[in-house]
């Protein structure tokens, strides 16, 4: 086969998009409700997640755990497990890491296992012929310590706070105002270390082929992930190479590389054959990575006629020493509501617990249902509906820089969604009753910022009219595969079932990786420009502009002239390498998603138990590239938000850091059971600022608030406020009658 | 899990005085011995020996100690005439652990407490004289009534609690021959010897349990949990009360989740029964079944909640019917 | 020690060196058959349910010596690429995944539960135990032993209604 045409088309989102191309083009395919195109492989069981496929001779390797909070590593009874059936290594290497690297950190995490900063924490890997051998010689580890546990903080009231001075902001005089004004809440909220709970628990196979490390893994963001393994393991990232294809759930818990792919490359290396190392589902829990429990002020005041005149919010956070990653609960605070006087505060206390990372929009996923929830109780002060507070306050730009907004729907789905849930019929705190439940209705908004990330794509067209895309980009769920077929088929007029979209492998196309919401958006575009600049070139080869190109079921049509993309090609292929960067739409316009979501529920007036009943939303967030499977991420991320409000908790213990219910019977995410009917519906959006596309961020987006609405529902049930999540059943047992 | 030998019994009789562990379901003792909470050198495996039948016993019923939960609870004669012991199973688990899960290894089933499922922390259930890392600890899930200062664990199960309130009994045999052991006295506290949970002895295998004739009347099971389903409860009351002239005439009453036992409320029935319900009478009752119960800190609202829940489910007993 | 096992219709010896190989593993390592998925390897999470003569069940919590003999139905055996199961097409047209890890368990598990509800077996929602309906709660609650983090319950309710109502 002849070498394809080589084409390249790079963009830098420096001016808002005026070609606006997917709404020229003709098929329809995006933002077309279509199934996902490799669900016949999910649900017959043959797409390949991360401990799968593994080569022949492959073994297998278990972590071992610290038993101390804080403290160093002395010793470990290595002979004695060397000696147990089928155990082929016993490792402590000073590039095992302590904690998975933070997302897109491009190089290795803290190493060396021999000081513990945390109970839980890998010391050490036992490899053996079988997983069976491997976990009994893990478990039958005793590592001799310098225990220092008595010098460990293991909870926040216990931390030393620092307080980064990037990250405070004041404008106004926000103690003045909230003297001065009509109306005013200052009120205190917890919220605490969670857990993404993802289905895959954590895996890596590693195996060394001439030099050269593979990895099969479950990570989302493979350019930096190669990085990360390369750096900890001393070696250049041109000799690794990541697979990913199918990623069982991330929501951040695998931006970054683990314990699991570095412990099996290691242990490859030694035993020179492949390694796999499956994760424990407690493992998961206490050595990957948690959302940071918090600590909110928030300060709100109003005039009399519910104007917002001063916004405080200040956050106490926590981490690992060293870690530079700190959840950015105040993010969406400085730009969403208006209020001249302004205090943003942001604190972070070393504790030896596990790492905090990235958790499904970090910052806002925590912090937009406080402040929410403080808003609901300011409207009740001023006697305001809650929506009505909202809609007053509502800046014409960023209210703390002054920038534009590329773009702010947030009346639109506040009025919107009001009416098709039927807000008006919200009761008076309190009152209503089904038999012994107690019912009322909460709002929210939702709030979460849009971002662009570089972003490469391959997307050849062969002579025989198919096409292929490639990216390392992954499918964590959330719709990569069917949105990068649909721009794809799309953009060069071919049915769905012509255009096949290669993942999750890092020899190809460098892409975002999934994080952020930010993938859709920026993987999308680098697929659109790369079968844009094939799309040019077969206008080219129609003699025409590319404006005046209509490619449709395999036809490429210009004026009155026809011709049959395979006769343009006339035994060619085409191949389009599509780049795409962030510019200064990124810093001149305030870019975010938007939403409005109501809830009801029931609380039990007996047990204190609570019940969603319904859940509504509507979202404004750009181009909705397929709208099936962006709803299914909304309603995921609405059930993370029921979660999160309800039930989702990581205990630890105080005397040691240890997380006391690190599995699924005791860590409760959200069960069949407990989730209602959802409605989410999509306002017709474009946002020119954003990308080519004019898509934005969606998976995170619903997730900013849901909690909050939950939460000021159970307020209207039973005229109680509760301020720290999760709102169990205990918490509201000991404020019913 | 460590290694242990594997037999397959073909009769009840090649379990019975055998020093291995017997496994059935496995829904349980294999997620312990993964964890090495429980280290079995030997496992018989009595999944073929039959006791799988639900017979009439006389006036009550013969439940084969190798009926599966799901089974159990979809039994004709036990969904009209038991029909607490339906809800109570139906309550508990999956229905993907109630089609493994048996009768006579639901009884079996071992505590939830996160330090006995931690090999790395004291127990002296799992390892006796080590201590109790609960006490002081997270104590979510723990024990209000009957605990030790050796042991605040509680029987997690569903079943139990029911058969506890049903005045069922456990039929076993050892190498010393059959015996009768009544539910209600079939698990233990704690004392100072929490690491016996049952009365069962070396070499004794569950074959049976027998309900005793119906009691009619209405029957309700309330679990009160973290999560709609799928979760273990915090509290459960298994109540079992027949009305004649406006007055409770046989009342039965049993917990779960609150002591290392299903926490069976023969005082607090003989209070009620005879009585015209009021609230003043169930609010006494309650005062009766907590009276000397204790919280460990995170467990404290178990009291309240025990006294709340029982209250509803004896109102909803003794309502009168439409 | 060698064992028996009928897996989707298909007769395997196989031999087992350690009685610690669960069921689970046995189909993953040992067969081959990745569909069946390793969540919580505890019983808590149903990524691995299976059915076993037709009865479904969470394969970690089994050991594969004690099932010498049986006969088994894996998510491979469940439909073929060319004629998806009614259920597994209804899974696809509802979006009823997205990561797709639970995805086979909540398939068998929806096989299963609907022949259980079609045999008449109660469930927590049943109003009376000896009549319960197909309704909403009634798929949540028997679902509800197989948990998604994606969150795709909603999707998993109508697929499964849908799966029903289709002509067998």
């Amino acid at each position: 086969m002849p070498d394809p045409i080589e084409l390249t088309l790079r963009h830098q989102m420096n001016s808002r998009d005026e070609r606006n191309l997917l709404d020229h083009t003709v098929q329809g395919i995006v933002g077309s409700p279509l199934d996902r195109p490799e669900g016949p492989l999910k649900v017959r069981g043959t797409a390949t997640y991360a401990d799968e496929d593994h080569p022949p001779g492959t073994v297998y390797g278990w972590l071992v755990r610290s038993t101390v909070g804080k403290g160093w590593v002395v010793g470990l009874n290595t002979s004695e497990l060397r000696a147990m059936p089928g155990v082929l290594a016993v490792i402590r290497d000073d590039r095992l890491i302590r904690n998975p690297a933070q997302g897109q950190a491009g190089k290795a995490p803290y190493q060396g296992p021999a000081e513990v900063f945390y109970k839980g924490q890998p010391i050490a890997v036992v490899v053996a012929e079988t997983m069976e051998q491997a976990r009994d010689a893990a478990l039958a580890a005793r590592a001799q310590y310098d225990d220092r546990t008595d010098k460990g903080v293991f909870t926040p009231e216990r931390a030393s706070y620092e307080t980064p001075p990037k990250k405070q902001a004041t404008q106004g005089d926000l103690d003045k105002e909230m003297d001065a004004a009509a109306f005013r809440v200052d009120l205190e909220y917890t919220t605490p270390t969670m857990s993404h709970s993802a289905m895959e628990p954590h895996a890596a196979v590693a195996w060394w082929e001439d030099g050269q490390l593979k990895v099969r893994g479950s990570y989302q963001m493979l350019k930096h992930n190669v990085e990360e393994l390369a750096d900890a393991l001393g070696i250049s990232p041109k000799k690794v190479r990541i697979l990913s294809p199918y990623v069982g759930g991330g929501f951040g818990s695998k931006l970054g590389i683990s314990h699991e792919a570095v412990g099996a490359a290691i242990a490859a290396q030694k035993v020179g054959r492949p390694v796999a190392i499956a994760l424990h589902r407690r493992q998961v829990y206490e050595t990957t990575m948690r959302r940071s429990e918090s600590r909110q002020r928030v300060r709100l005041a109003c005039d009399r006629d519910g104007q917002l005149t001063a916004v405080g919010h200040e956050a106490w956070v926590s981490n690992l020493p060293g870690e530079r990653f700190s959840e950015p609960v105040t993010q969406a605070t400085p730009f969403t509501y208006r209020g001249e006087n302004r205090l943003i505060g942001h604190h972070v206390g070393r504790l030896n617990i596990t790492a905090a990372g990235s958790m499904r929009a970090p910052g806002e996923a925590i912090g937009v249902p406080v402040t929410e929830a403080a808003l609901d109780e300011l409207a009740e002060a001023a006697g305001l509906c809650p929506v009505e507070l909202r809609l007053r306050n509502i800046p014409d730009k960023d209210p703390t820089t002054g920038k534009p907004y590329s773009g702010n729907r947030l009346a639109d789905c506040l009025r919107r969604g009001a009416e098709s849930f039927g807000w008006a019929d919200r009761p008076q705190p309190g009152t209503r009753r089904d038999g012994e439940w107690l019912i009322g209705m909460g709002m929210t908004s939702a709030i979460r910022v849009n971002m662009l990330e570089n972003s490469a794509a391959r997307v050849t067209l062969a002579a025989d009219g198919t096409a292929l895309v490639e990216t390392d980009m992954t499918d964590i769920g959330t719709g990569s595969y069917a949105i990068l077929t649909q721009i794809a088929a799309e953009v060069l007029g071919l049915p769905m079932d012509r255009v096949t979209t290669m993942l999750g492998d890092s020899d190809l196309p460098a892409s975002s990786g999934s994080g952020g919401s930010f993938g859709a958006a920026s993987a999308g575009s680098s697929v659109m420009l790369a079968a844009q600049a094939v799309r040019d070139r077969l206008a080219e080869r129609m003699g025409c502009d590319p404006g005046e190109l209509t490619l449709k079921d395999g036809t490429a049509i210009a004026g009155n002239r026809q011709r049959q993309i395979v006769d343009l090609l006339a035994g060619d292929s085409l191949q389009g390498t599509g780049e795409i960067e962030p510019g200064t739409t990124s810093q001149d316009h305030r870019q975010a998603c938007w939403g409005a979501q109501f809830a009801e529920v029931a609380v039990s007036s007996v047990t204190g138990e609570v019940q969603v009943r319904r859940l509504s939303a509507v979202f404004a967030t750009g181009r909705i590239l397929n709208p099936k499977t962006a709803r299914s991420q909304c309603i995921g991320g609405m059930i993370f938000g029921i979660g999160q409000a309800l039930h989702e908790e990581v205990m630890t213990d105080p005397r040691d850091g240890g997380f006391v219910n690190r599995d699924l019977a005791e860590y409760h995410i959200p069960a069949n059971l407990d989730v209602p009917h959802i409605d989410v519906e999509f306002l017709d959006d474009r946002d020119p600022y954003a990308n080519p596309m004019q898509a934005k961020g969606i998976g995170e987006l619903a997730c900013c608030g849901t909690a909050g609405a939950i939460v000021n529902a159970i307020a209207n049930a039973t005229g109680k406020r509760f301020h720290h999540f999760p709102v169990t059943l205990d918490k509201v047992l000991a404020k019913l009658d | 899990m460590r290694p242990f030998t594997y037999t397959r019994a073909a009769t009840p009789a090649e379990a019975i005085g055998s020093a291995a562990r017997i496994i059935a379901g496995g829904t349980n003792l294999l997620d312990l011995m993964k964890h090495q909470v429980e280290t079995p050198d030997r496992l018989c495996d009595v999944n073929h020996v039959g006791l799988d039948r639900v017979e009439r016993d006389g006036d009550g019923l013969r439940i084969g100690a190798l009926v599966r939960n799901s089974d159990l609870a979809a039994d004709d004669a036990v969904r009209t005439d038991w029909p607490l012991l339906s809800r109570a199973i139906l309550a508990g688990a999956s229905g993907q652990i109630r089609n493994r899960a048996t009768t006579g290894g639901n009884l079996m089933q071992r505590t939830r407490c996160y330090y006995f499922y931690d090999i790395d922390a004291p127990c002296n259930k799992r390892e006796p004289g080590s201590g109790c890392a609960a006490i002081g600890g997270r104590t979510r899930l723990h024990a209000i009534l009957g605990a030790s200062d050796q042991c605040i664990a509680t029987y997690p199960g569903d079943m139990a609690v029911a058969l506890s309130a049903l005045d069922a009994t456990v039929e076993v045999e050892g190498p010393e021959g059959r015996r009768e052991i009544a539910a209600t006295a079939f698990h233990r506290l704690p004392g100072t010897t929490p690491e016996r949970d049952t009365e069962l002895r070396p070499g004794e295998m569950i074959l049976s349990v027998r309900l005793p004739a119906p009691l009619g009347g209405r029957q309700i099971y309330r679990k009160v949990r973290d999560r709609r389903s799928y979760a273990f409860a915090l509290v459960s009351v298994a109540a079992a009360v027949g009305m004649k002239d406006g007055r409770m005439e046989t009342v039965r009453l049993a917990f779960g989740s609150v002591a290392a036992k299903p926490w069976r409320a023969i005082e607090a029935e003989a209070m009620l029964a005879g009585q015209a319900p009021s609230a003043d009478l169930f609010d006494r009752a309650a005062d009766v079944v907590l009276a000397g119960a204790q919280g460990y800190g995170d467990n404290d609202f178990k009291i309240p909640l025990l006294r709340r829940t029982m209250r509803a489910v004896l109102a909803e007993a003794t309502q009168e019917t439409m | 020690m060698e064992i028996s096992l009928t897996v989707n219709g298909a007769q395997h010896r196989l031999r087992l060196d350690d009685p610690r190989v669960t069921l689970l593993d046995a189909l993953r390592q040992h067969l081959g058959l990745t569909g069946t998925k390793k969540g919580c390897d505890h019983g808590q999470c149903g990524a691995c349910t299976v059915m076993l003569d037709g009865r479904r069940m969470n394969a970690c919590l089994s050991l594969a010596v004690m099932h010498d003999g049986d006969a088994i139905t894996t998510i491979e055996g469940i439909g073929t690429a060319e004629a998806l199961a009614p259920m597994q097409a209804a899974f696809i047209r509802h979006d009823g995944f997205q990561c797709g890890y639970c995805t086979p368990g909540q398939i068998v598990s929806a096989t299963a539960m609907l022949d259980e509800l079609r045999q008449g077996w109660p469930s927590q929602m049943s109003a009376d135990l000896t009549a319960p309906q197909f309704t909403d709660d009634e798929i949540r609650e028997r679902m509800s032993g197989n948990l998604c983090r994606c969150s795709c319950y909603p999707n998993i309710v109508d697929a499964i209604r849908d799966a029903a109502e289709a002509p067998a």
